[in-house]
């Protein structure tokens, strides 16, 4: 940059001519309207706006100007500057207008090609029922509890008030766990439910207990369109002071609410299991019909073969006995339970119709179910 | 229990159109499960008559005998002339009386009869066999053949009682006293609220000492026994055809008078009784346990090895019946064939319910009566019971009673139970108020005293009442299950999910996010399987949980690893045409611990001690969760983006990696050799816990011949992973990283090493080497060839490093990189490629 010099004339500094600089601007709008695409405007923009362009050669030149003619200087040649950019601008405008008019549809792709690189997995809906399931409890605040599958005879049996020799202790098909000898009793069975841990929880936690208790049981069941050895259940179970069957009914229904959806009613049918004592079966009225298929030949309902409900499963108050046995005083204390089996849920809530395609691991089967179901 | 409509109605006068149906919402209501309701005859249309067989020509020339008859029907034919039919069945002749279907009638099974040509004849109509009119078994194995007496022409629907409602009740263990019409028939009287007409309100003689003599020497084990004698029994007499008929629908066989009245009288009243051939009797009749060894051939003619603890019935000869399960063949009522028997010893007895159950199981032996005394009979109803079976005995038989009466009863006295009034409605969270309370337990049967604290005694024929809760279900099932309210508990605030159950929904969902698809398999196995793993004779995953009683004997024990179940799984989708596969699963195995002893049975009546809860743990093997993969065909697929790649051992180990990350665990990997895998493609996955390296796990590529074995696809790889370990393993809570906003400088190197150095050591070193400034490292390229020479391997990384603080000179970045290849150099032998 030349240093201010006094003495010179303002005049003499060539490139700071007005008619230079209307030059210099000329020049450079004509370069950018001659420009035919975008790269042609980049170079265009290098030559005229550039660090080496003439007029940014010519702002340079201001400083060595008197201070008397330095600010018609500047002005003149901010000016031609503005205007240099703002014609830029306009074209680059106009050459991108007219690129995406051209370019982008050369550019156009068949989007309806597949895409399965990689095909998509999925869980098992037994999994992601049980889940969904336990979802609905811990909403209400109950905890999600687990316990051994292999599990001793006192917590699968005795401590839910199954009598030694009693009848509903040999209707439960047990697998039995083989001791070192052949016909030595080991005392350890395979879980033919999830009570046990129900039993567990009792023992873990002080009242109030509120637990939904999830898991693999077995049963000495052949394999066929209804029935498996190895099933899914989920169990609840709530202890605390004033407890009723009243209580028990309507945590079932919100349930069901939260499963199959709004409106629907439970019923309740007297049963018998050991661990309860009253005990009743649960029925849920049939989602799909919701009753109208009862008495109604023109319109039979698959799901509850017309009868209006859906067997849910067991459910009751906790036996007392079974309270003392876990050391919690039925006096103060009282319980509900419910239990039902996974698959069978998830057979008329998802069509199933068959027990072993739960059981084979068909891919086929499992990937429609994704990751929630 | 099989109930029919119409043998209820002589105990309850239900209104005449209640159908089968309407009681069977009632009853279901109450607590009965009534599974279905029979509805017999239903599609039975007549003529059905009454017809007598006039003549039998015999036709020759047929594969079987085949007789062509004339059989007079009376005026059911229109005509009164004798009917021709041709019939198959031998059991029959001139004179007989048996049941004849018209055309124009439809039998059971949509069956229209017409006159149609057969064996070069035309039979018009048919002679039918219980079994074709649905009338069950009746043991004859040929066509009916009826008593004498009836006219031809005769409406056998009628007669033979062919319509009918059956109530088919799955009868739970609480309540025996429904094995029985009188049981039924109270709950159906109590749903309609009509009277019941109790059958076993008999007038019955007092005992007195001249009835046959019995012994009872363990009273505990049979606190009753009555003995009645009938003498004088006509041996041609036959069951009259309403008794044969109401066994039939019952689902028993008819066989012969006297076992016929014994069995009507069980279903009747629920009290098993049996009757012995009196000239078959050696001295008084006892009860005993049995002495070890001692022998018994039973009625089904099995010869039975007695057990010390097996109660049973004796004379002098020794055992003559297990008792309350079944009689010994030996004292057994002579059939007609045999020439019948003309005097009987009734026995009407209550046994102990444990004892029967344990001798039924033992023996392997469910009979009608061990099925009611396992459940529980009313021991107040022997005597009634017996008086009946005598009763109709005289009837049926011309019998004459003996007069001794010899009963045998220990001192009992009646079950109370007390019961707060108000117990009913805290269970049921209902307001029923005491005089509900006292009404319902009333119509149980109970007799009720107290006002605010109730003392219930219970009848003799519900032994499985003896709680207040069982008081309290009867009040509220009387009173209507549908009507209980619903309400809603407020449980205290809860916490969700645990970690761990977290940890494992995380791991499902992240693989099945990388493309794996989740297969449940059953986690029984054979050794068979673990030989095909290739597993070595001192391997722990040979030591497993046995069955004691397995479904299959070739997979008698648990799994101790998940891979077995998952091949299957595998194996079944590529025989189905799927073979690009990715499956995975998540569950328990389990490993004997080795010092287990037989698991404690604690008592009920109490809390177990911590100590006790400890020792039954310690009966259990450990059962740890694991997740596995197995990966076959395609992990990428061929398409019009490009070349796809086979799923390879690097997929497995990623896989690994997957898993742990949900766990904030950075895997550890490792050469390995372990069984199933490829001995040069098998990772371990190693993990820190508690500042200790702990193997997690295993992947890779399976073993050719392990891939052989399961019939797998060539080249299938697998992972296995323990989650139990790596959750112990698993970071805490994630302390957020400082994040520099100055610029990165990126400086590769390319470092030559012998190929058997593994790439990780290298990282490791580089790592090291590097310092703080490093941000990240990464291998963009393996590389082998010829101008490195044999046995070498190039690896290139990308290293980024960075300062917190400032913008890094590019002396400082070399200097830190120099630094990184030093390290390396120095701990594996290095060499920087193009230095």
């Amino acid at each position: 940059m030349s240093a201010p010099n006094k003495s010179y004339d303002p005049v003499e500094v060539e490139a700071l001519k007005p008619e230079e600089i209307e030059r210099m601007r000329n020049e450079a709008l004509a370069a950018f309207a001659a420009a035919a695409d975008l790269e042609a405007l980049r170079e265009a923009k290098a030559a005229h706006m550039g660090d080496r362009s003439p007029l940014a050669l010519a702002n340079r030149e201001i400083g060595a100007l008197p201070p008397q003619a330095k600010a018609e200087a500047g002005k003149r040649v901010g000016m031609a500057r503005g205007a240099v950019n703002k014609a830029f601008a306009a074209r680059q405008a106009e050459l991108e207008a007219e690129r995406d008019a051209r370019v982008l549809v050369e550019e156009a792709v068949d989007v309806t090609l597949p895409y399965d690189r990689v095909p998509a997995g999925a869980r098992h809906p037994l999994t992601t029922f049980c889940e969904r399931v336990e979802d609905v409890f811990t909403a209400m605040g109950y905890e999600v509890a687990e316990g051994p599958e292999v599990e001793a005879e006192w917590f699968n049996f005795d401590a839910l008030n199954f009598e030694p020799d009693h009848p509903a202790r040999a209707m439960q098909d047990t697998f039995f766990v083989a001791g070192d000898k052949p016909g030595r009793e080991t005392g350890v069975v395979l879980r033919t439910h999830t009570s046990p841990v129900q039993v567990r929880s009792m023992l873990d936690r002080e009242p109030p207990i509120y637990v939904v208790c999830p898991g693999r049981v077995y049963r000495t069941d052949e394999l066929d369109a209804t029935h498996t050895p190895v099933f899914h259940q989920v169990e609840l179970l709530a202890i605390d002071e004033g407890l009723t069957m009243a209580d028990l009914k309507g945590t079932i229904e919100h349930m069901v609410r939260s499963l199959f959806g709004e409106g629907l009613t439970t019923r309740l049918r007297p049963n018998y299991f050991p661990f309860t004592e009253p005990s009743a079966e649960l029925d849920m009225q049939c989602y799909v019909c919701r009753g109208a298929s009862v008495g109604n030949p023109e319109q039979p309902c698959r799901t509850c073969s017309s009868e209006g409900w859906i067997e849910l499963g067991g459910c009751g108050m906790v036996n007392p006995r079974v309270l003392v046995a876990a050391g919690i005083d039925p006096e103060k204390y009282s319980g509900f339970a419910f239990g039902f089996g996974i698959e069978r849920m998830l057979m008329f809530r998802h069509n199933v119709e068959d027990m072993r395609d739960m059981v084979e691991g068909d891919v086929r089967f499992t990937r429609p179910f994704g990751m929630e179901i | 229990m099989r109930a029919p409509l119409s043998w209820l109605r002589e105990y309850v006068d239900l209104p005449a159109d209640t159908t089968g149906r309407d009681v069977q919402a009632k009853l279901i209501d109450a607590g009965l499960e009534v599974e279905r309701v029979e509805q017999l005859g239903s599609d039975l249309t007549g003529p059905l008559v009454v017809g007598k067989v006039l003549t039998i020509e015999e036709l020759e020339g047929f594969r079987k005998p085949i007789r062509f008859c004339t059989v007079d029907v009376g005026m059911a034919n229109g005509t009164g002339e004798p009917q021709e039919i041709v019939c198959g069945a031998r059991n029959f002749t001139v004179g007989d009386k048996v049941v004849v279907v018209l055309p124009g009638a439809v039998l059971p099974g949509d069956f229209a009869i017409a006159a149609r040509k057969t064996y070069g004849k035309v039979s018009h109509g048919m002679i039918c066999s219980g079994e074709e009119l649905g009338m069950g078994d009746d043991g004859s194995h040929g066509i009916i053949v009826l008593p004498p007496e009836y006219e031809p022409g005769t409406d056998a629907i009628e007669l033979l009682q062919l319509r009918d409602e059956v109530l088919d009740i799955a009868v739970t263990p609480d309540r025996g006293y429904c094995l029985s019409m009188r049981g039924i028939a109270r709950e159906v009287a109590t749903a309609y609220g009509l009277p019941l007409r109790d059958p076993a309100l008999l007038d019955v003689p007092a005992p007195n000492p001249h009835g046959h003599p019995v012994q009872v020497s363990d009273p505990l084990g049979c606190d009753r026994f009555t003995a009645r004698t009938v003498t004088g029994l006509d041996p041609e007499a036959r069951s009259p055809i309403w008794l044969q008929r109401r066994l039939q629908k019952a689902g028993m066989r008819p066989v012969s008078l006297a076992v016929d009245v014994t069995n009507y009288v069980m279903l009747e009243l629920g009290q098993p009784l049996h009757a012995y051939d009196r000239s078959r009797l050696k001295g008084p009749i006892g009860v005993r346990r049995a002495e070890r060894g001692e022998k018994l051939t039973t009625l089904d003619g099995t010869k039975r090895v007695l057990d010390a603890e097996d109660l049973v019935i004796t004379d002098d000869n020794g055992p003559i019946g297990l008792a309350g399960v079944m009689g010994g063949a030996n004292t057994e009522i002579a059939g007609p064939e045999e020439g019948g028997s003309t005097e009987v010893v009734i026995e009407a007895a209550h046994f102990d319910p444990v004892s029967i159950a344990r001798t039924a199981r033992r023996h392997k032996l469910s009979s009608e009566a061990s099925k009611r005394f396992e459940r529980g009979v009313d021991p107040a109803a022997t005597s009634a019971a017996a008086q009946r079976t005598v009763d109709l005995l005289v009837l049926l038989a011309g019998g004459t009673p003996e007069a001794g009466v010899t009963e045998f009863a220990a001192p009992s006295a009646p079950r109370t139970i007390a019961m707060p009034a108000g117990h009913p409605d805290r269970v049921a969270g209902v307001d029923y108020g005491r005089e509900t309370v006292v009404r319902r337990l009333q119509q149980v049967g109970c007799d009720v005293y107290g006002q605010d604290e109730l003392i219930v005694t219970v009848p003799s024929w519900r032994p499985d009442l003896t709680d207040p809760n069982d008081l309290a279900e009867e009040v509220i099932r009387l009173e209507g299950y549908e009507n209980l309210p619903a309400t809603l508990p407020q449980p205290p605030a809860g916490r969700g999910l645990t970690e761990r159950q977290r940890l494992h929904r995380r791991v499902g969902r992240a693989l099945a996010g990388a493309g794996y698809t989740e297969a449940l398999n059953y986690p029984f196995i054979g050794d068979w399987a673990l030989d095909h793993l290739g597993l070595e004779a001192d391997d722990p995953r040979r030591l497993t949980v046995r069955l004691a009683n397995p479904l299959s004997e070739a997979e008698p024990s648990l799994r101790t690893t998940l891979l077995p179940g998952l091949f299957a799984a595998l194996r079944r989708n590529d025989s189905r045409g799927e073979h690009d596969l990715a499956l995975f699963e998540t569950g328990l195995v389990f490993h004997p611990t080795g010092d287990e002893r037989p698991a404690l049975r604690l008592p009920v009546d109490r809390r177990p001690t911590d100590q006790e809860i400890a020792e039954l743990d310690a009966a259990l093997p450990a059962q740890p969760r694991r997740a596995a993969v197995v990966l076959a065909g395609a992990r990428e697929r061929t398409g019009w983006w490009g070349q796809g790649r086979p799923a390879t051992w690097a997929d497995a180990v990623e896989a690994g990696r997957i898993v742990a990350r949900e766990a904030g665990v950075e895997l550890i990997v490792r050469q390995d050799q372990q069984a199933p895998f490829h001995p040069g493609r098998c990772a371990a996955l190693l993990a820190m816990a508690d500042g200790q390296e702990v193997l997690v796990g295993n992947a890779g590529e399976l073993h050719p011949r392990v891939v052989k074995a399961f019939g797998l696809p060539e080249r299938s790889c697998a992972m296995e992973i323990d989650l139990d370990r790596l959750e112990r393993a698993a970071g805490g809570v994630v302390e957020a990283p400082r994040i520099s906003t100055f610029p990165v400088a990126t400086q590769d190197v390319a470092l030559v090493v012998d190929a058997s150095v593994p790439a990780a050591e290298v990282e490791a070193a580089l790592r090291s080497g590097a310092g703080e400034l490093l941000e990240s490292l990464r291998l963009f390229d393996v590389f082998t060839g010829e101008q490195l020479g044999e046995g070498k391997k190039s690896l290139a990384y990308a290293l980024r490093f960075r300062a917190a603080d400032r913008t890094l000179t590019a002396e400082e970045a070399s200097a830190a990189r120099e630094s990184a290849v030093a390290t390396a150099v120095e701990r594996t032998g290095a060499v920087l490629r193009g230095a």
